[in-house]
Formats: structure tokens, sequence, C-alpha cells
């Protein structure tokens, strides 16, 4: 094929490609080179008018005064940040790889009528399904003051008192529902790589095991568990790379869905304690107009993840985890 | 050691009938073949006697326990599967350790029944590896020792060499056989090869869509085949069928097919002609007789069509007006394509059906 002599061969698939090159140009690698440049300046909203006219004025002074603030402290609410963000993709992950396994393996092996599994995977499947903002404003109708949870509660016998004045922003409940509303709405991707994977192990196998004495639940954990080692590592790789940089549904439920304006964002998460790492980044930007310390907070964030993209690399080898729903077989 | 005992065993999967009506008595320490075409129940007997499935209707009995309702770890069962389900992530040594941990053993007893086990199945040199890194061979030893370990009641085989290569396969049915007598567990083999049930089972139910033909030993099979379906499936070349229909002319008795009219003996004749006209003659190929030369009487005129020579055996393909008959001979018989031929069929070899139920007459 390559020794054809009519050049345009060669040429037209990157010219159907062009498109794609050019947006993948401006969307992503303009915007990184200009988060890295960024990141090493006092940009904020009193000289932002000069650059937007003079992308080298004077006024935009190049410092490393935004990564002394992140590392030596000098902003106090860092430490709280990075903690929060810990608590966050800690426990969703936790929600999203592992929980997810166990309902997978709950829906797609115990459950045998097959009537119910699909119920129960479509169930988990709606929030995803739902678009983002209609679900943060349903979140927000659930746990208000006369919403549905407190109706249930109060339904329940839960005298008025023990109820917080708000879920959304009464600390430890908000960082709960913070875990919760994410997880709700992770948990799907894992369950789709896990359920087609547990599909994908012969029945001979499962069967083997149950002549060889296996009660169910011993099938699952000797059996089933380990044959989806790579779909495991996969979704874990995965996840806690897509939520550290996530913070789209934490911005809808204490932001829009409130009817919050963007200045105003920052103080409610502030409150609630659920600030994750690359909400504060955007707030930084979009309500406190600190353009330069944004993008230095959002770099940190893009270090720690190559470096986790390494160290899973290294440790499952790039073509593992290419594969998604590979089972051992 | 146990009794299998299926009591009007049937199984369906929505409108798919697999297995119907099923009865089949399986002596302690037996070896009995489920012998069928692709697709007629076999699997799916074979595991609802390993609890797998839950039968729609009937009992199934260990000696006289009834164990329908008892799940597999119950049962104490051995099984080889048709794709040896080996457990990909581990080792020979846990593929083979793996019901007896599930069964709490000691571990240093594990390891002693392991390495017996390995040993007796010529495997101990494999215990570290994993099934991916053995030859179809190897990992069919593997299976048979996961099943063996927990020294089963009952030891279900499903097509257990019919992943192997010709030579090795004729070298496991003796080994498999050999294993059977020596430990004198009760075995349920299932095959769609009729050369490995007749040469390994003590008896043989034969099978066809969902229902049992015939259970018997391999020879009452051989010589005396229900219907036409088990005469048809055991025999290697199969029984040869001619369509006809019995006269009577003065007093005496023919088989009469297109180009063929067979005179009988006038018992047979009777006999047959008593339970119907229309039938279906049979004949093994092995049991008729060539002749090249001469005069013989009540002989059948053939051409020739191909010859196959098997090197021990010679087939000998014949028409007999438009019927092929296959006719199995020894070598030295010199024969061309096209040459006449008469042939002899011994009237105690001839079998006679029914041809609408397709039952045997005699
Ligand atoms: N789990 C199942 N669901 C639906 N139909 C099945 C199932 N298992 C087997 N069958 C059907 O039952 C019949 C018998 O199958 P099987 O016992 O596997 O046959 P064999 O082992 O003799 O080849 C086939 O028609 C097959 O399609
Ligand atoms: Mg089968």
């Amino acid at each position: 094929m390559s020794k054809l002599p009519i050049p345009t061969y060669r040429i037209t698939p990157w010219l159907f490609l062009t498109p794609l090159f050019i947006m993948i140009a401006l969307a992503w690698i303009g915007p990184l080179f200009l988060t890295v440049y960024l990141g090493f300046t006092d940009l904020q909203l009193k000289n932002f008018i000069a650059f937007i006219k003079d992308f080298f004025t004077p006024q935009v002074h190049f410092t490393l005064d935004n990564f002394r603030r992140i590392f030596l402290a000098q902003d106090p609410y860092i430490p709280e940040v990075a903690r929060i963000t810990m608590i966050y993709v800690g426990s969703v992950l936790a929600i999203n790889a592992f929980f997810a396994l166990v309902l997978s393996i709950a829906i797609a092996y115990f459950v045998k009528s097959e009537l119910i599994s699909m119920s129960l995977r479509v169930s988990w499947l709606l929030p995803r399904i739902t678009p983002g903002i209609v679900y943060a404003l349903m979140w927000n109708w659930f746990v208000s003051r006369d919403g549905m949870f407190n109706l249930l509660l109060r339904l329940a016998g839960i005298p008025e008192s023990w109820l917080p004045s708000n879920w959304l922003l009464d600390k430890p409940y908000s960082q709960l529902l913070m875990i919760i509303v994410n997880g709700y709405i992770g948990a799907s991707f894992g369950m789709i790589v896990y359920t087609a994977a547990i599909k994908s192990i012969p029945p001979d196998l499962i069967n083997a095991a149950l002549v060889d004495g296996a009660s169910e639940f011993q099938v699952a954990r000797r059996i089933i568990i380990p044959l989806l080692k790579w779909p495991i590592m996969f979704v874990t790789a995965w996840q806690t790379l897509s939520l550290m940089a996530s913070y789209d549904v934490i911005l809808m439920v204490w932001g829009a869905a409130q009817g919050a304006s963007p200045s105003e964002v920052l103080g409610i998460t502030k409150v609630a304690g659920v600030t994750v790492w690359s909400l504060y980044a955007y707030t930084q930007a979009f309500s406190q107009y600190q353009y330069g310390y944004a993008a230095a907070i959002s770099l940190v964030l893009v270090a720690i993840g190559l470096g986790l993209i390494v160290f899973y690399f290294k440790v499952f080898g790039f073509r593992r985890l290419m594969e998604p729903s590979r089972v051992e077989v | 050691m146990v009794k299998v005992t299926l009591d009007n065993v049937s199984k369906f999967f929505g409108k798919v009938k697999a297995v119907v009506d099923l009865n089949l008595e399986v002596r302690d320490g037996e070896f009995v073949a489920l012998l069928g075409p692709s697709g007629c129940g076999k699997t799916t007997t074979l595991l609802m006697i390993a609890g797998i499935y839950k039968p729609t209707k009937g009992r199934i009995l260990f000696d006289e326990v009834d164990v329908t309702d008892l799940p597999p770890k119950d049962r104490n069962i051995g099984m080889v599967f048709q794709s040896y389900a080996l457990y990909p992530h581990m080792t020979v040594y846990d593929n083979i350790a793996f019901p007896l941990k599930l069964k709490k053993v000691p571990k240093h007893e594990i390891d002693k029944k392991v390495k017996e086990v390995a040993k007796l199945l010529q495997i101990d040199n494999l215990l570290n590896r994993k099934p991916a890194q053995l030859s179809g061979g190897q990992q069919q030893r593997v299976a048979l020792g996961r099943a063996l370990v927990k020294e089963p009641d009952v030891l279900l085989l499903d097509e257990p060499l019919s992943n192997l290569d010709a030579k090795l396969r004729v070298m496991m049915r003796a080994e498999i056989k050999r294993l059977q007598k020596e430990l004198k567990i009760t075995t349920i083999y299932v095959t769609h090869d009729q050369v490995e049930a007749m040469s390994m089972a003590d008896r043989i139910a034969v099978m066809r869509a969902g229902r049992l033909q015939q259970y018997a030993e391999p020879e009452v099979l051989y010589n005396k085949p229900i219907n036409l379906f088990v005469a048809g499936f055991i025999g290697n070349p199969p029984m040869n069928f001619i369509e006809g229909s019995i006269k009577e002319e003065n007093g005496e008795y023919y088989f009469e097919s297109e180009g063929l009219k067979l005179k009988l003996s006038k018992d047979l004749g009777e006999l047959v002609a008593s339970k119907s006209t229309d039938v279906v003659l049979g004949i093994r190929p092995e049991h008729i007789r060539v002749i090249t030369s001469g005069e013989v009487d009540n002989a059948i005129d053939a051409t020739v069509y191909v010859i196959e020579p098997l090197g021990r055996d010679l087939v000998i393909n014949v028409k007999v007006d438009n019927t092929l008959l296959k006719i199995l001979s020894t070598p030295g018989l010199k024969l061309e394509p096209g040459q006449k031929v008469k042939l002899v069929f011994p009237e105690e070899k001839i079998h006679f059906f029914d041809k609408y139920t397709e039952k045997a007459i005699i």
C-alpha cells in the first residue's frame, strides 16, 4: 500500500482529521501551555484588561509567589482543601471502584432473575443518564427544609430538633452528601465495566467451582473477584484520575442548583466543607479573579495526576490498562 | 461410591425440552456412557446430577437418598467439564487443591493428596504452572485430578476427550477406563463418539432429542438395537438401511425393494409380516458377504462404486439399483469400480424395522 504513487491516498485521512486536530490544539494544548505560563504570573482582575490587549504587557509579572502561597501555607485554606480532596477522592473512589464491584457481583451473579438484574442496573444508570443540572436540582429538593428526606425522617418519628438546619451546609452531613451524590453518579462507570467482565466469565468455571464444593459466596470471592483483577485495576486508576479533576457535580449542587452566583460559590462550599482542590482552582479564577493563582493551583493537580499516571502505568502496564473488560481466561 | 437413580427426570429451558422423562439407574461402581448427537441433552443431564440445574420434573437419588434439592457442594461429586474449566488464576497445584481447601482439609493432608493424584496422573512435574502454560492433554489430566482428589462418590465426565488429538484420545481412553476400574468410582461419561462409549462403558444410554432410546450393554446395542436411530448410531461404518416391503407369494416371503428381491425363511417372513409390511431392512457393513464369481442362492446383484482401503480394513461401497451400501471387508479382494458383484445377507444378521414407528421388529 505504501508504494501507491497517488499522494491523495495519504493526504485524505489527514484532511479528515484536521478539524479534530484544530479542536485539540484549541481546547487542550493551547490552554495547557497557557495554564503553565499563567501559573508563574500574578495575573488577576486588575491587570487582566491589559493582558487581554497585550499578551506581553509589563503589568503582568513573572513570579513564584503562587507556589509559595500553596506550599508554604501562606493561604490558610489550602491544608483544608487538601484534606477535603483526600476525603472526597478516597471515599468516592471506594464507592466507584469497590462498592460498584460488590454491587455488580450482586446484580450480575447473585440475582438470578434477568429482569430484576436489569432493573437494578438501570436504576444505577439513571443518575448518569439524567442531565447533570436536573440531578443536582433533585438532590436540592430531596434534602431541602421541607423536602422528601426530612419528610421521611419526620414520618419515621425523628424529632425536629435532631434534624440539621440545612443538610447541604452543616458539616459533616454536607460532606457525607458530597460523597453520596458523587458516588451515586460515578458508580455506574465501574458497574458497566465489571458487569461486562462478569458476564464474560465462562459459566463452566463457576459451575466447576460449585461442583468442587464452593458456596455462592465462595465462588464470588475465590473465582469471580480474582478474575476481575484487571478490570478492578483499570477502574481504580481511571476513577482516581477523573475524581481528582472533577468538581462539576459539587459546583452544580452547591452552586447553580442553589441559585448562587459564581462569586458566592466559594463562600457556600467553604461553609459546607466541600471545596475540593479542582473546585478551589475554579473559584479562585471565576469568583476571586486570581487567574495566576488559580492556574498554579490546577498545575499542582496536573503534576499529581501525571505522577499517578506514571505510577499506574508502571504498576499495571500500559497495554493492560487499555483493555478495560479483560478477564484472564 | 453410590448408586445413582434418575427417576422420570425432565429439564425444560422455556420452550426447549432439553431432557424428557429420563429414567436411568447407574449401579455402584459402574461405568455408564451417555451417548448421543450434540444437543441431545447429555450435558444438561450431567449438570442435573451435579446439582447445577434443578430438574423441572422428577427426582434424583444417590443410593436411596433424594438429592434433588441438594446444592452441588453437598453431593460429593467430581466433574470434568468439556472445556476443562481450570481456574486460570491458580496454579495446577492450587487447582487440584481447591476442592480440599473448600472442605477445610488440613494443609499437610492437602499436600499429600494433591501430590498423590498428580503422580497417579503423571502431572507431578507441572504443579507450579498456570493452566495457560499447559497443552490440551495436560489440562485434561489436571481437570481429572481436580475431580478425583476429593474422592468423589460419583465421577461425571463431559466429553473429556473431545478436545484432544486422535492419538492422545485413544491413549486416554484406555487410561480413564483403567483408572475407573482401579478406583471403582461410579462414573457417568458423556460422549457423542460411539467408539468411545463402546470401548469404555459397562453400559450405554443412547439419547436423542432429550429422550432415552436404549440403555444396555455395548453388545446388546450392537446386536439388538431397539430402533433405527440406535442401529444407525452404533457401529462404524454405520448400518446399511434399505427401505422396502414384505411380500407373500405362494406361501413364500420376500423382502422387496427397488432392484432387490430377497427371499426370507418362513419363520422370519411370517414374524415380520405379522408386525408390518412396510419395513426398513438393516444390515451391518461387516455382515455382508461379497461374491465375485459363481452362482449363489438368494444373492443380490450390485455394482462396485468406490473402494476405501483403510489398511487393516477395506470399505467397499456398492450400489444396488440406486441405494448405496457400505461393506466392511478384509484387504485382498481385488475389485474395480463398475465391477458386477453378488451380495449375500446372512439371515441371522438381518434387522427389520417398522418404517413408520422406526421400532425394531427383529
Ligand atoms: N442454559 C440453557 N438455556 C437454554 N437452553 C439450553 C441451556 N442449556 C442447554 N440448552 C438446550 O438444551 C438442549 C440440550 O443441550 P445440551 O445438554 O448441552 O446438549 P449436549 O450436551 O447433548 O450437546 C440444546 O437444545 C440446548 O440448546
Ligand atoms: Mg454437551
